[in-house]
Formats: C-alpha cells, sequence, structure tokens
C-alpha cells in the first residue's frame, strides 16, 4: 500500500512536470498557428525547421546557429583555460590556492542578472562595442569556473610520483604534460566542456545584457522577442520536440551505462 | 612540478578583468550620478521609491514561497526515489533531473502556452505554480543525491534501538539529509529572486519582480540607478550565501 502511493506520487509528479512539454510535442505535428487548436497531422513544422521558407523561420534558423557556434566557442575555450587553471591552482599554495579558489566561486554563486550587469557594465566602462565577441567573453566568464571544478579533483586524486616517474625515466616536462597529465585529466576536461556547453546553450540573461543593440539573436533571446511580439513561432513546437528527444536519450543511454559499470565494479 | 603554479596566471588575470573588476563597476556606479560624481541618491531613492521597494518585498516573497513549495513537493520525492524499496530504476531519476538540462524559457514558455489552452487567468498563482515547475528539479536533485549515498545502517541502527519508523525519519534521515537541503534550497531560492523574464512569461507582464527592474533601468540607459538595485540585489544574495557553501559542489557533479 505503502508502495502504491510513493509510485503514485511520484508518476503524479512527473506527469505533471511533462504536461507541457508532451503538449508541445503533440502540437508540433499541426500546422495550426494557435496551440490546443488542432487542425489535423502534418509534418510541414519540422519540415520549415530544417529548410526554412517563412522569414520568421529563417530568423529562428539563424538563432539557433548563433547559439551554437557561441557554445562551442566558449566551451572549448572555456576547457583550455580552465584546465591549465586548474593544473596552476593545484600547484599553489594555501593562501594563494584559497585566493583563487575564491575568485572561482564568483561566477558559480552570482546570480546571472548580476554577471549581466557587471559584465555590462565593464564593456560601457571600456568603451567595447558589444556584439558576438563580448557573448563569448561573458560565456567564458560563467562557463571556465565550471571547468576548473570538474579538473581539479582528477588532480587531487591522481598520485604525483606518476609525473614524476616520466620525468625521472628521461620524459621533458612537456612530453610529461603531453603523454601523462593530459590523459590523466581528458575525463575532467570532457566533463567540463559538456558543462560549459549546456550552460552557454541555457543562458539567457547574460546573453541578453551583453549582445549590445546589433541585433544578435541566440534561441534564448529570439524565444523571449517572440513571447513579447505574443505569437509563439510555430517552428519552436518542433524544435522544442526534437531537443528534448535528444536530451533525454543522451540521459538515458548515459545513466544506464554508468549504472552498469558501477554494477560491474561492484 | 611546483612552477606549474604560474600557469593559474592566465587565468588570474582573466577573473580579475571579467570578474572583479566588473564587480568594483558595479559598486562604483552605484554611488555615483549621471555626470561620474560621487552620491548616495541612487541608494536613497529606491527607499523613498513606494514602487520600487513593493516589488523587492515582493520579488523575497515570491522566492520564499517557492523555495517552500519545491521543499514540500520535492524532499518526499527525493525520499521516494533514493528507497531501494520503492525505487530501483535509474531513468525515473533521469526523467528527474532531465528538466535541468532544458533551457528554463522554453520550458516557462510551454507551461504558459498550457496556461492559455486551459484558460487559467494569468496572475500571481500561475506564477508560483510555473516557478516550481521550473526549479522542482533543483530542489529535488540535490536532496537525492545525499539521500542515496547515506548509510543505511544509521537508520536500521536507530530502529533496532526502538525508534518508530516516524522517529527515524525526523531524527535520523532529516538531519543527515540537511547539507542536500541546503544546497537545494540555495538552488531555488538564488535563481528565483534574481528572475526576469520567467516572470513576465508567466503572468502575461502583469507582476513586475525585482530582476525585471533592473533590467528595465539598464536598457533605458539608467545604468547608476540600475547598478544600486544589482548592489541591493547582491547584498542578498551575499546574506543568503554565508548560510551555505555548498551550492558549487552540487552543481559541480551534474555529470
Amino acid at each position: 500500500m505503502k508502495k502504491f502511493f510513493a509510485k503514485a506520487y511520484i508518476w503524479f509528479l512527473l506527469i505533471i512536470l511533462y504536461a507541457p512539454i508532451i503538449f508541445i510535442a503533440i502540437f508540433s505535428f499541426s500546422e495550426s498557428r494557435v496551440l490546443g487548436n488542432w487542425t489535423g497531422f502534418s509534418t510541414n513544422l519540422y519540415a520549415n525547421l530544417f529548410s526554412p521558407q517563412a522569414a520568421s523561420a529563417t530568423s529562428l534558423f539563424k538563432a539557433i546557429y548563433n547559439t551554437l557556434i557561441i557554445a562551442l566557442i566558449s566551451a572549448f575555450v572555456s576547457m583550455i583555460l580552465g584546465a591549465i587553471a586548474a593544473i596552476g591552482i593545484y600547484n599553489l599554495r594555501n593562501r594563494n590556492k584559497s585566493i583563487m579558489l575564491f575568485l572561482n566561486n564568483i561566477p558559480i554563486i552570482n546570480p546571472d542578472i548580476i554577471t549581466g550587469v557587471a559584465l555590462f557594465l565593464l564593456f560601457v566602462f571600456l568603451h567595447i562595442s558589444q556584439g558576438y565577441t563580448t557573448v563569448v567573453l561573458a560565456h567564458i566568464t560563467f562557463c571556465t569556473p565550471y571547468v576548473v571544478l570538474s579538473v581539479m579533483p582528477r588532480l587531487t586524486q591522481m598520485n604525483p610520483n606518476i609525473y614524476e616517474a616520466a620525468l625521472d625515466l628521461g620524459a621533458t616536462p612537456m612530453q610529461a604534460l603531453r603523454k601523462v597529465l593530459i590523459p590523466l585529466l581528458r575525463p575532467g576536461m570532457i566533463s567540463g566542456f559538456i558543462l560549459a556547453f549546456t550552460m552557454s546553450l541555457d543562458d539567457f540573461v547574460v546573453t541578453f545584457f551583453t549582445r549590445g543593440t546589433i541585433g544578435l539573436e541566440t534561441l534564448s533571446t529570439y524565444i523571449y522577442a517572440d513571447a513579447r511580439k505574443g505569437g509563439l513561432t510555430p517552428e519552436l513546437r518542433p524544435l522544442m520536440t526534437i531537443i528534448f528527444l535528444t536530451i533525454l536519450i543522451l540521459l538515458v543511454i548515459f545513466n544506464v551505462r554508468k549504472a552498469k559499470s558501477e554494477k560491474q565494479l561492484a | 612540478m611546483n612552477k606549474r603554479s604560474s600557469w593559474s596566471l592566465p587565468y588570474l588575470i582573466f577573473m580579475i578583468i571579467f570578474v572583479v573588476l566588473p564587480l568594483i563597476l558595479v559598486l562604483i556606479y552605484a554611488f555615483q550620478d549621471a555626470q561620474g560624481h560621487f552620491t548616495l541618491e541612487n541608494i536613497t531613492r529606491f527607499f523613498s521609491d513606494a514602487d520600487a521597494l513593493s516589488t523587492f518585498a515582493l520579488s523575497l516573497e515570491i522566492a520564499i514561497l517557492n523555495t517552500l513549495i519545491c521543499l514540500l513537493l520535492g524532499y518526499p520525492a527525493a525520499w521516494i526515489l533514493a528507497n531501494k524499496k520503492y525505487n530501483r530504476s535509474a531513468v525515473t531519476v533521469v526523467l528527474f533531473i532531465l528538466p535541468m538540462w532544458i533551457n528554463a524559457l522554453m520550458r516557462t514558455l510551454a507551461t504558459a502556452e498550457l496556461f492559455n489552452v486551459f484558460g487559467v487567468t494569468l496572475g500571481k498563482g500561475t506564477l508560483l505554480f510555473g516557478m516550481a515547475y521550473d526549479y522542482l528539479p533543483f530542489m529535488i536533485y540535490p536532496i537525492y543525491n545525499i539521500l542515496s549515498r547515506m548509510d543505511p545502517s544509521y537508520a536500521e541502527a536507530a530502529e533496532d534501538l526502538g525508534a518508530t519508523p516516524w522517529k527515524v525519519f525526523w531524527k535520523v534521515t532529516v538531519p543527515l539529509s540537511l547539507p542536500g537541503v541546503i544546497s537545494g534550497v540555495m538552488m531555488v531560492f538564488m535563481p528565483t529572486v534574481s528572475t526576469f523574464a520567467i516572470s513576465e512569461f508567466l503572468t502575461n507582464n502583469k507582476i513586475k519582480l525585482f530582476g525585471t527592474i533592473i533590467q528595465e533601468n539598464i536598457n533605458s540607459s539608467m545604468w547608476n540607478y540600475g547598478a544600486a538595485l544589482a548592489l541591493i540585489m547582491l547584498i542578498i544574495i551575499g546574506i543568503t550565501t554565508l548560510f551555505s557553501n555548498d551550492r558549487k559542489s552540487v552543481e559541480g557533479g551534474l555529470i
């Protein structure tokens, strides 16, 4: 009986949590401009999304493209900068180390709106005109701390003798770095990259404050502008469905694999 | 390998420019007038502006209510998910954390659309409902994380010593899960108190929250007043952070 209530509660929450997304997914197969008005099955919105003809679909396509490029560049730069920083911080002594870690935590704790306003003021103060570059710089600012935090545990768990051994066996510091350190850090760098990539994809507030007035749109700012105009571009429906399914499949694969490997270890 | 400590230098310089300097600029702009002279007027203006003050109070109220709702709904869910008797499937857990990975604006918009279709009038009720939608996973995940790693022998020991299940729950499970609750509260409270856009979507622009006021001032070039408001929010966040330093460890461990 208890078990039944427990399960019922979980499913009740899940149904409520997913109702809007499922609703959007169902109506992604209808051509109707308004949600909730079923006009028959059609895959036209999907076709429009991938080969945009209507003006609204074209600008949506452009926004998706911008979002992906910005996320890729910022995640990549964050990964490199964060990994180098983590190696440096790991080798620092007590006080300097805690100062660096404290600074590293500021962008994580700061709400987006503070980060956004502060960076906006910085670019105004330095007379830097805002656009693509400032958005990427801003994204690197809030992404890198997560890379540092993903790489640091790899360093602290590492046996420092392995690196020393490589040096003793005649490797140059550069070789030891490339052949020993980097492979050891790679998993942390990859999860840092993924984290940075999704943070960048998700961001609305910081982008909003640092994109300037050149009309740069990412997916989030596009949705924001769209919603303010009142009508939701119908092509957003298939897009949301695709994003949702992709993330669902990735997460399930990832977690099932993780559970399996944990079982094998046990 | 000690000279590698210099490798932290590029990041230090980067952070001084993009983290420290911007925050100092918020402070400077907050205490300046448009001509760049020192003034306290931005701060006093906030405290004499009834509109801004009531928005501020409303934002705090909504954030606290939302955090409570998420805690009340989320704690039982996390407890059930972490309990091997009721849940063995990793997929159910994934379903709960999945929304964290989807663009918040998209989720909010989908919720608002659903309200519209069913003819629910947008207002404070829908705002609270929609925000609970958005932030529930952020409450469940850290609590689940700590509960599922908890050593079950503590609860068993309490049972063996004669505690009723109810007592075991309140005297053992809840205190041990407190760090997870604190990170969950942080992860919900901080974004809700500073939110903007989400509240506009969910109330059809009827309810303005503090974040929206900051944004409006910055966007209409009232940088000094905007900076002063941001500074006030920064103080709120600072006070909240004093209660916990756990937030980053939870977010960092998402993958």
